[in-house]
């Protein structure tokens, strides 16, 4: 259980769905403004952090499992790949989006392409910070039960 | 006028940076860098570089501080004499 008053508690909890929408504010517009997948992945990242130092670790391990955690990381890098790839298959190199046959003009494609791969940054970054920090946490938690 | 900001902030940096170096309190140091952190990403924005700045204030001042008190909290937080 919490160890923080119920002040900080009732913050962070109106606090977090803000802070999400601004980071999948951040990946969405990533193609057009100033941001993107890393930077937004991080900002959600955040937030998950911020409820595991308030609501503890065990339950934070419950929002966000390894399992979940690991298919993530996974499927970042997978989907970029794969859109990259994609540009090969259709006679380009790779990450050529303009000549993905989709019935739009060329840098409309380019900007839907660029937004699947932010997104998929963005996937995977949030996850890789999330684990970084449970991983640094959980050792203290452990060191923290040897003391008792 | 901007000029004016843009060396005080400079100079603050300066200041922090020392501060960063010279603090033998793990926590205080991690806290100082964050602060130098989003002064710099001030810094980026009047450099016409607002990618960076978004970088800078959500990597360098938010997870790398988090995951310096955290690596901190795992060893004795003030430097011995």
């Amino acid at each position: 259980m919490s160890l923080l008053s119920v002040i900080v508690r009732t913050a962070t909890r109106w606090l977090i769905p803000f802070m999400q929408l601004f980071g999948l504010y951040v990946i969405i517009h990533g193609h057009a403004s100033p941001g993107g997948g890393f930077q937004g992945g991080v900002i959600v990242a955040t937030s998950m952090i911020l409820y595991a130092i308030v609501f503890g670790l065990s339950a934070a391990r419950k929002r966000a499992t390894q399992r979940l955690r690991l298919v993530m990381e996974s499927a970042g890098p997978l989907i970029y790949a794969l859109i990259g790839v994609l540009g090969i298959l259709v006679g380009g190199v790779f990450l050529e989006y303009r000549i993905i046959p989709l019935p739009y003009e060329p840098h409309i494609t380019s900007e839907i392409m660029i937004s699947i791969i932010e997104i998929a940054i963005g996937i995977g970054v949030m996850a890789l910070c999330i684990t970084m920090f449970y991983a640094l946490a959980a050792e203290e938690a452990l060191a923290a039960e040897e003391v008792k | 006028m901007i000029w004016t900001l843009d060396v005080a902030l400079l100079l603050f940096l300066v200041v922090l940076a020392i501060g960063v170096v010279i603090s033998k309190n793990l926590l205080a140091a991690a806290i100082i860098f964050s602060a130098y952190s989003l002064l710099m990403s001030i810094v980026w924005t009047q450099m016409n570089a607002p990618d960076v700045a978004l970088t800078e204030a959500a990597v360098g001042a938010g997870v790398m501080t988090l995951l310096f008190v955290a690596a901190a909290t795992r060893t004795r937080m003030v430097e011995e004499e």
